[in-house]
């Protein structure tokens, strides 16, 4: 490269490197000089950049550089900015009772947003990015009026900390329908009969007689959780019948299935999963959709 | 700059180019690659990782021949937007036993490398077998015919033996109950406690909600596993790796 002395052969023209093939001779064209000078700045920059970052192995760890770089150290700490930047609303919002966070507007302007950014992590692959869930899936609504566990933001915000009928947390809200059809608990009409007595309840085309006999299966079986007359109760997230608002789904077949096989709707514990301000941020960003008790 | 002309010796001989070209490559790939086998730094050892169950390594299998890593990394990157969505960046003691690790490369689809948990068996039965129906914008393709796949425990031994041949430290114990342990995992009526004895922190589940023990079993037994093996509430990585 440099290293013989180019020779011009005369000024303006291009000496040659003494290869000749019959009678072809090549040219020794010298590299620009900057491109020479920038080759050497790399080697330096290269020499410079492992005394500065972690770079050479020995025999029980690797230089660390003199900067002291860390991937580790470097996302902790920015993620510690902005933890800090926030730190003063989220105590606010931890230290708060539940129930004022949706009065207060200084916590809601941030519930709010944090809350949302919160649900479309994490909440929207099953309630819906619009928070309306799955109809007929049993993926509920969050926009309606109609609650299963309920709808305050203290009981939003334990079904989000525990979650629902999951083996994860021993807290989790619990309840079971029996599976009335295959284990037998009725006999096919009588699971037949109820069906038109559900659809009568909740104001559905029917079978007069048939709802008529359902009412007897109803009162014998279902109100324990359900209510005398079909009115749900929160407390063991059994829904009311007598809406037009179904989980899954309220034709025929579909109750029928429900009363033959039960449901079983499960919702993880968010617990370990989101720290207790975000957990109030997306509590309260639900139970602000329309729905909030 | 006497000896630059000596290269012409190297240069014109094409034997001795060769021999010399891959000791220098040989020096450099020492360099390189070998300490990565000692220094401590790389060689994190973190609490709670385990070996997967029968069912779970079948189900990784399943992961792996449906290309699910072409769409889906297994890689939370130490950046706070990352860590932000998905939870801890990934730990490299949490994929030693993956044989090939499923790092991937690409995100058409979201992180899964703390997927387990997160959601329902049920929901995962519903979005592999049509993901549309839970997340209308999602463009992934559908995975029903899993839910018609049955399975059996018949390779089981033999795969778990190939991982304990490259390192993955199954025991003998664990060797002997590959077949019960593949089956008792998506039955909660069965006893599991072998199983859970076994392997530390494992959902039993019937995760298809079948009777059939069929291959997306086997997928959401995996994914239910995926990440929730160290528990971060007690685990402080050190900073200075």
């Amino acid at each position: 490269m440099c290293a013989k002395k180019v020779t011009k052969a005369a000024p303006g023209q291009v000496g040659t490197t003494g290869h000749e093939w019959d009678g072809i001779e090549e040219l020794n064209n010298p590299l620009p000089r900057w491109w020479v000078w920038v080759f050497y700045a790399t080697i330096v920059w290269g020499i410079g950049y492992t005394i500065a970052y972690p770079a050479w192995p020995l025999l029980t760890g690797a230089t660390p550089g003199v900067l002291g770089s860390s991937t580790r150290a470097d996302v902790q700490a920015e993620i510690d900015t902005f933890d800090a930047k926030n730190a003063d609303i989220k105590a606010k919002l931890v230290a708060a009772p539940l129930d004022q966070i949706v009065t207060t507007p200084e916590l809601m302007a941030y519930a709010e947003p944090a809350g949302a950014a919160v649900f479309r992590t994490n909440c929207a692959q099953c309630h819906g990015a619009g928070a309306a869930g799955v109809v007929g899936k049993g993926y509920p609504n969050l926009l309606d009026n109609d609650w299963l566990w309920g709808g305050t933001i203290d009981d939003i915000h334990t079904t989000i900390t525990h979650g629902i009928r999951n083996t994860a947390d021993a807290d989790a809200r619990y309840s079971q329908m029996p599976r009335f059809g295959v284990d037998e608990l009725l006999e096919p009409a009588q699971v037949d009969a109820v069906v038109e007595h559900v659809l009568a309840i909740s104001g559905q085309e029917h079978d007069a007689t048939l709802a008529a006999e359902g009412a007897t299966v109803f009162a014998e079986n279902c109100v324990a959780c359900h209510g005398e007359k079909g009115q749900g109760d929160r407390a063991q997230g059994a829904p009311t019948l007598t809406d037009a608002i179904w989980l899954y789904g309220g034709d025929r077949a579909a109750i029928k299935t429900t009363v033959t096989y039960a449901r079983f709707g499960v919702m993880p514990p968010w617990a370990g999963r989101l720290t207790e301000d975000e957990i109030r941020a997306v509590a309260a960003y639900v139970h602000s959709r329309g729905g909030g008790e | 700059m006497a000896f630059l002309d000596k290269h012409k010796a190297i240069e014109t001989h094409a034997t001795l180019l060769m021999v010399l070209s891959l000791l220098v490559v040989t020096i450099g790939g020492i360099v390189q690659i070998v300490p990565l086998f000692y220094l401590e730094n790389t060689i994190e050892n973190v609490e709670g990782v385990r070996p997967y169950t029968p069912l779970e390594l079948a189900g990784r299998d399943i992961y792996i021949r449906e290309g699910c890593y072409v769409c889906h990394s297994q890689m939370i990157r130490p950046m706070r937007d990352e860590v932000e969505r998905y939870g801890h960046y990934s730990l490299a003691a949490e994929s030693k036993y993956d044989h090939p690790f499923q790092w991937g490369s690409k995100r058409t689809g979201p992180d899964l490398a703390r997927v387990g948990g997160k959601y329902s068996d049920a929901w995962h039965v519903d979005h592999l077998t049509n993901p549309q129906v839970v997340v209308p914008e999602s463009v992934m393709p559908k995975y029903a015919f899993l839910l018609n796949n049955v399975i059996d425990a018949k390779y089981i031994g033999d795969e778990m033996a190939t991982h304990r041949m490259v390192g993955v430290p199954y025991t003998d114990d664990m060797m002997a109950n590959a077949a019960a342990d593949f089956v008792a995992q998506a039955d909660p009526d069965s006893d599991y406690s072998g199983l859970q004895e076994r392997y530390s922190k494992t959902n039993v589940s019937n995760f298809d909600g079948q009777v059939a023990l069929t291959e997306m079993d086997a997928l959401i037994a995996y994914l239910q596993v995926l990440g929730t093996m160290v528990d971060f509430s007690t685990f402080t990585p050190d900073a200075s790796r």
